[in-house]
C-alpha cells in the first residue's frame, strides 16, 4: 500500500473510531445522570477522552477543509453526555482559538483582508450575539433539531457548492469601491500577481446576518458559510476568502462566546482539553495535508457530519 | 503590471499592528489557560466544584447547573478566581477579549492615516464586542 493509501486508511479508521468510542462512552456514562459514581468513568478520564477525540477531529478538520467547531458541536453533543448548552459554549471557544491561532499569520501574509473583514464582521458579530441569545432562550430540543437540520444542510452545501479560484469580477460595485475593499496577492504556486476586487457587497452583507445568527445559535463557527458567500457571491479569490473567513471567525465567535461565557455555559474541564486536542490535531493535519488525499478525507468528513446531523435530529425529536 | 497591481503586496500598517497584537494576546491567553488548567486538574488549587462532581454537572442544562452549584452568571467568576476551576476563566477571558483590544488599538492608526470611516467601524466593532463581554445581554436560559 502506498504512503498516501496508508494515511487515508489511518484517517478512515480514526473517523470510525470517533463514533465507536463515543458510543462506548455514552453506554458507560448512562448512569452518571442518576448516580454519578457507579459504572461511570472517573472524572479524569473525560479530559483524556475529549483530548483524543478532538485531536482526531483537528486532523480531520484540516484535511476535510472545515473548521473545528463544525465537527465539534454535532459530534460531541450527539454522542457524549454533555448538555448542548456546554457543548455550544465549548464549540465556540474551540472555533475561536483556531481562528486566533491562524489569524495573525494570515493577516501578515496579506491573505486575510482587514478591509474586507471589518464591514462583514460588524454585521456577523452583531447578529451572532442575537443568535446566541436566541439559542440560549429556545428549548434545547428545538435547538437540537435545528442543529441537526443545519448540519445536514452543510453536508449538502459541501457536496454541491463549487469553488472559483479567482472569480470574474468585471467591475467593483459602488459600496465596495467606497469602502476601498480590494487588494493584491501573489499566488505562491505560480508567482502570478492577482488584483482582486469584489461585487454584490450589499447582498453579501445581508447574508452575513443569517450566518451570524447561525454561528451564535449553534456555536458552530461559520467558515462553511463564510467562504461560499465571500468567494462565489462577492467574488473574492478563493485564498482570500478562506483566509478572511478564518480571521473573521475570530471576531464573530468572540461576540457569541462572550454571551455563552456570561450565561455560565463554559466548563473549563470540557473546554481546555478540547481546545488543546483540536489545536494539536490541526498541527498534525497540516503536516498530513502534504501527503494525504484531501478528496478522500473530505468524503469521510461529509459522511461523519451527515451521521452526526442525523443523530442530532433524532435526539432532538426524541427518537 | 497594471496600475492597480502596483499597489503593495504587503499588508497595510493597521493590519500588521492588529496581527502583532492578536498574536501576543493569543499566546498569552493560551499560556495562562494551560497553566491554570494544570493547577486545576492536578489539585494544586482547590476547585469550587469537586472534581468528582463535574460529570453530574455537565449533563444539566445551564440554568439547572447554575442553580444546583449555586453559581452566579456574568462576571461573578472574578470574585471566585481563587478556586482552581474559576481561575481558568482568566485565560478564557483573555482569548475572548484580545480582539476587542486589537480593534481599539487600530482606531488611532486608521484615524491618523485619514481613514476615518474605518476608524469609526473599528470603534463600533469594539463597542459591539464590549457590549457582548459586559454581561448586560442575557440569553434568558431555559
Amino acid at each position: 500500500m502506498s504512503k498516501q493509501g496508508k494515511l487515508a486508511l489511518i484517517a478512515f479508521v480514526c473517523f470510525f473510531l470517533v463514533p465507536v468510542m463515543a458510543h462506548s462512552v455514552m453506554a458507560a456514562t448512562a448512569p452518571v445522570v442518576t448516580d454519578g459514581t457507579d459504572g461511570s468513568y472517573p472524572w479524569w478520564m473525560w479530559p483524556l477522552i475529549l483530548l483524543v477525540v478532538t485531536f482526531v477531529m483537528g486532523v480531520a478538520a484540516v484535511l476535510g477543509g472545515v473548521g473545528g467547531g463544525v465537527l465539534f458541536v454535532p459530534i460531541i453533543s450527539g454522542f457524549f453526555p454533555f448538555h448542548l448548552d456546554f457543548v455550544r459554549g465549548a464549540g465556540l471557544l474551540v472555533a475561536l482559538s483556531g481562528a486566533l491561532a491562524a489569524g495573525p499569520g494570515l493577516l501578515k501574509l496579506n491573505l486575510a483582508s482587514l478591509r474586507l473583514a471589518v464591514p462583514v464582521a460588524l454585521i456577523a458579530s452583531t447578529f451572532s450575539i442575537v443568535g446566541a441569545m436566541i439559542g440560549l432562550a429556545l428549548p434545547t430540543q428545538v435547538v437540537q433539531i435545528a442543529l441537526g437540520a443545519t448540519i445536514l444542510g452543510i453536508c449538502v452545501l459541501m457536496l454541491t457548492a463549487k469553488k472559483s479560484e479567482v472569480p470574474d469580477v468585471p467591475t467593483a460595485d459602488r459600496l465596495s469601491s467606497a469602502l476601498r475593499i480590494y487588494g493584491v496577492y501573489q499566488e505562491a504556486s505560480t508567482g502570478q500577481v492577482i488584483d482582486w476586487k469584489i461585487h454584490r457587497t450589499a447582498q453579501g452583507l445581508v447574508l452575513f446576518i443569517a450566518i451570524g445568527i447561525m454561528a451564535g445559535m449553534f456555536g458552530l463557527g461559520a467558515g462553511w458559510a463564510n467562504v461560499p458567500v465571500l468567494n462565489l457571491l462577492m467574488g473574492a479569490p478563493l485564498k482570500i476568502s478562506v483566509a478572511t473567513s478564518k480571521f473573521l471567525l475570530s471576531i464573530t465567535d468572540t461576540s457569541a462566546a462572550w454571551i455563552y461565557v456570561n450565561n455560565g455555559c463554559v466548563i473549563p474541564m470540557m473546554v481546555v482539553p478540547s481546545l488543546i486536542g483540536i489545536m494539536l490535531g490541526s498541527f498534525v493535519g497540516v503536516r498530513l495535508l502534504r501527503v494525504a488525499k484531501p478528496g478522500v478525507v473530505r468524503w469521510i468528513v461529509i459522511g461523519m457530519l451527515g451521521f452526526a446531523g442525523m443523530k442530532a435530529l433524532t435526539k432532538g425529536l426524541g427518537l | 503590471m497594471t496600475e492597480s497591481s502596483q499597489r503593495s503586496l504587503q499588508a497595510t500598517p493597521e493590519q500588521i499592528v492588529y496581527a502583532n497584537l492578536l498574536e501576543k494576546g493569543m499566546y498569552l491567553g493560551l499560556l495562562i489557560l494551560l497553566v491554570t488548567y494544570f493547577l486545576y486538574v492536578f489539585g494544586i488549587l482547590k476547585p469550587y466544584i469537586p472534581l468528582n462532581d463535574i460529570p453530574k454537572c455537565w449533563t444539566m442544562g445551564v440554568s439547572d447547573y447554575l442553580h444546583h452549584c449555586n453559581i452566579q452568571s456574568g462576571w461573578a467568576w472574578v470574585r471566585m478566581v481563587y478556586y482552581g476551576d474559576f481561575l481558568n476563566f482568566i485565560g478564557i477571558a483573555m482569548l475572548a477579549g484580545v480582539t476587542i483590544v486589537c480593534f481599539l488599538r487600530i482606531v488611532p492608526v486608521l484615524w491618523k492615516d485619514g481613514d476615518k470611516l474605518y476608524a469609526c467601524f473599528g470603534l463600533l466593532e469594539a463597542l459591539i464586542l464590549g457590549l457582548a463581554a459586559s454581561g448586560i445581554l442575557s440569553g434568558g436560559g431555559h
